[in-house]
């Protein structure tokens, strides 16, 4: 195995305020890792920090990816070499269509591999399935998407866009079960040697469906404890109280 | 979009494809600045009837008379150096039948704006104006066979008097606000257009507005006449070359819209900007008639256009969509105007803008419902969006409702190009040009979805050329 995502104390500001404050973590390729932890936590902070949002201010620590350190690099270039975000609150894009959107998107990623003419079969093939209507690739981007509608989106993309990292960032929140089960499976079907994937999650229930082969619990900014899937279900069972008080003690 | 991401310079690549310039030859050019003299040398050297003599005159008058319009931009307004500017030029003897009939240096110009390879392509007929005059018109041979009338609107007044005189400022008297009696007083070309009953003109008309000189006024005057049951889509566009000094467009458009009818007028306005830009148009639609405006306006200095539609039938329906692109400099002052006499009369306006580098939108917009007008309904919607924080929008709309049993819908949103819209496109590898243009365009889609193919490719290149360089 070799190590896909090396993150090394990394401490992050947003407008002035540190929200992460010494994290170190690493995922090895065809690794899931399923990072948990209460609201406010500063899940969200890590994603968004991994995959370059500018409001995001890396302060201290390190971030590399295959090797190379990632924090110089913008946000179009790091999706260029294979992260991809899956977003817990898509954004929309008015007036521009999926299909549009998915083009744009994987010629950017691709470059001079992307099979144009290939385009419409692969984009049909992949919504087929997620179990998505063939009328969305005419919609403009999540817009008046449901919820689960712009869930399936976020992890189509991730299909086409055929990323080595993958973050995905409360992808079972606003699903009901038939939703969560389709997506989840579509996401298994993605897994394989080259994937890492990191799932960020507040509960349990996602990862009956996606098996982690690591579990982090982050509070307060700071990983408390990581640990196999098992701690999954301890969590579940007791909730964060415990681990807030140890915050608070150290 | 440029490969390898490098911004191109906006006024550079206008300046190639747009605001390159002739040398000005004509064979008669106005003294500097405006007098009775210069309105009767007009219509002498135009040998025009007795009372569009005196209609000048007396618009003349008018325009003396009227002040700027207070409640417009009249920062911009009051710098309009209405002395310094040629009222009439006259760039060629007589009109051409054929393109070889144009001297070579218009034929050339308009050559290189594309207009006769549109014209071959998908045009039913074309009228291009070059300063004063129109140099060049045509019309499809079936379309003349079934009694379509497309001429430049001297010719008209020529050939087809008793409708000229039947519906010129019928609908835009002379006295209509400041720069109408300007028109009034000086126009020169424009087209004319008559479409019989039931004739049905399934491909766009196009007429090309093309400044050339410096300190150019252009005053073309419009009418389009649709007779019953019939319909037509006319197209104009505009540029103008890049100078230091200001050049003036002032045109006033009246549509005439009879039962059953319906006419589609869209402009893409893309002057250079140093054009002051300052028009009147309205319609009037009868029973069950269509009239729509589709007004794309992305260049100019200062654009000021409301246009109208006065639903005076019952089931009349008009519409208006409107988009406008500012950038340093400009400043777009665009709206629409729905006045229901009658009726079941319905009316939609939408509005889109930009604003960019600290250029100004502004949307004015006036929708009135006369006491006998019942069972009327009316939507109104303007989108703004702010790229930065220096550009401004203002949204000034009216409502005067005097019906009952009325449905207004008014709704107006102002909005950023937001960072977590632009995150959300980088994120999946776009770079950041291509991600703001891609907002834009998509912002442009409701108006772009309406226009023919070609122009609505046309008009995403536009607006792809003003992004680049505004993004590094």
């Amino acid at each position: 195995m070799s190590t896909l995502l090396e993150v090394n104390n990394l401490h992050v500001e947003v407008e002035g305020k540190e929200i992460l404050k010494g994290i170190s973590l690493k995922v090895e390729k065809g690794q899931v890792h399923a990072l948990m932890g209460p609201n406010g936590s500063g899940k969200s902070t890590l994603s968004n920090t991994l995959m370059g949002h500018p409001k995001y201010k890396v302060t201290q620590g390190q971030i590399l990816f295959n090797g190379q350190d990632l924090t110089p690099l913008k946000t179009d270039a790091r999706a260029r070499m294979g992260i991809f975000l899956a977003f817990q609150y898509p954004t929309a894009i008015q007036g521009v269509t999926v299909a549009n959107f998915m083009r744009t998107a994987m010629k950017a990623r691709f470059g001079e591999a992307f099979q144009s003419k290939e385009f419409r079969k692969t984009l049909k093939g992949a919504m087929a399935s997620l179990g998505v209507d063939e009328s969305f690739a005419t919609r403009y981007v999540n817009d008046g998407f449901s919820g689960g509608e712009k869930k399936r989106h976020e992890v189509l993309q991730m299909a086409l866009l055929k990323p080595q990292l993958a973050l995905m960032d409360e992808t079972d929140s606003g699903l009901d079960i038939d939703a969560l089960r389709t997506v989840s499976e579509g996401v298994n079907r993605l897994r394989g040697p080259e994937l890492g994937i990191l799932l960020i999650t507040h509960y349990q229930r996602l990862l009956n469906y996606i098996q982690p082969d690591a579990v982090h619990v982050l509070v307060d900014g700071r990983i408390v404890r990581s640990g196999g899937k098992e701690l999954a279900l301890e969590l579940e069972a007791k909730g964060y109280a415990p681990y807030e008080k140890e915050t608070v003690a150290s | 979009m440029t490969d390898n991401g490098k911004p191109l310079d906006i006024g550079q690549n206008y300046e190639e494809q747009y605001g390159f310039h002739d040398p000005e030859k004509y064979v008669f050019k106005s003294k500097k600045g405006l007098t009775s003299t210069t309105v009767e040398e007009i219509s002498e050297m135009k040998s025009e009837p007795e009372w569009m003599r005196n209609y000048r005159l007396k618009a003349l008058a008018s325009y003396e008379k009227k002040p700027l319009p207070a409640w417009a931009d009249v920062g911009m307004l009051s710098q309009i150096p209405f002395d310094d500017i040629y009222y009439y030029l006259k760039p060629m003897e007589e009109q051409g039948k054929t393109w070889e009939d144009v001297p070579a240096d218009i034929k050339n110009t308009f050559d290189k704006l594309g207009i006769p390879e549109a014209e071959r392509k998908f045009l039913a007929g074309v009228t291009a104006q070059y300063e004063s005059e129109v140099v060049y018109h045509s019309i499809n041979k079936e379309l003349e066979k079934q009694g379509v009338i497309f001429l430049g609107m001297d010719d008209g007044l020529k050939k087809y008097p008793d409708l000229v005189k039947k519906y010129f400022g019928s609908l835009i008297p002379a006295a209509d606000n400041k720069f109408s009696a300007l028109n009034s007083a000086v126009w020169s070309g424009g087209s004319f257009i008559y479409i019989p009953k039931g004739v049905k003109v399934a491909i766009p008309l196009q007429a090309y507005f093309r400044i050339n000189a410096k300190n150019m006024g252009q005053f073309e005057r419009t009418l389009i006449i649709a007779d019953e049951g019939s319909s037509v889509h006319y197209i104009e566009g505009c540029t103008a070359p890049v100078y230091s000094s200001d050049s003036l467009h002032s045109a006033v458009v009246e549509l005439i819209a009879l039962p059953h009818s319906h006419i589609r007028y869209t402009t893409i306005q893309n002057w250079s900007k140093n054009v002051y830009n300052l028009v009147t148009k309205r319609a009037i639609a009868h029973e069950n008639a269509t009239v729509e405006w589709l007004d794309g306006n992305l260049g100019s200095k200062l654009t000021m256009k409301y246009p109208g539609v006065i639903l005076a039938g019952r089931k009349a329906r008009g519409e208006v969509v409107s988009v406008a692109f500012s950038g340093k400099g400009q400043h777009q002052d665009a709206g629409a105007k729905m006045i229901h006499l009658a009726p079941e009369t319905s009316s939609t306006i939408l509005s889109k803008s930009i604003s960019k580098d600290g250029g100004r939108t502004s949307y004015r917009g006036l929708v009135q419902v006369h006491p006998e007008a019942e069972n009327v309904k009316s939507s109104v919607r303007c989108d703004a969006l702010l790229m930065d924080e220096i550009s401004r929008s203002d949204t000034y709309p009216t409502m005067e409702i005097d019906a009952k049993k009325v449905r207004i819908e008014h709704e107006a949103t102002v909005s950023k190009v937001g960072e977590e819209q632009l995150f959300y496109l980088m994120s999946r590898g776009l770079k950041e040009q291509e991600a703001t243009t891609m907002i834009v365009n998509g912002f442009f889609e409701a108006f772009a979805k309406e226009l023919p193919l070609e122009y609505a490719v046309e008009l995403n290149r536009l607006v792809q050329l003003e992004m680049e360089g505004s993004v590094g």
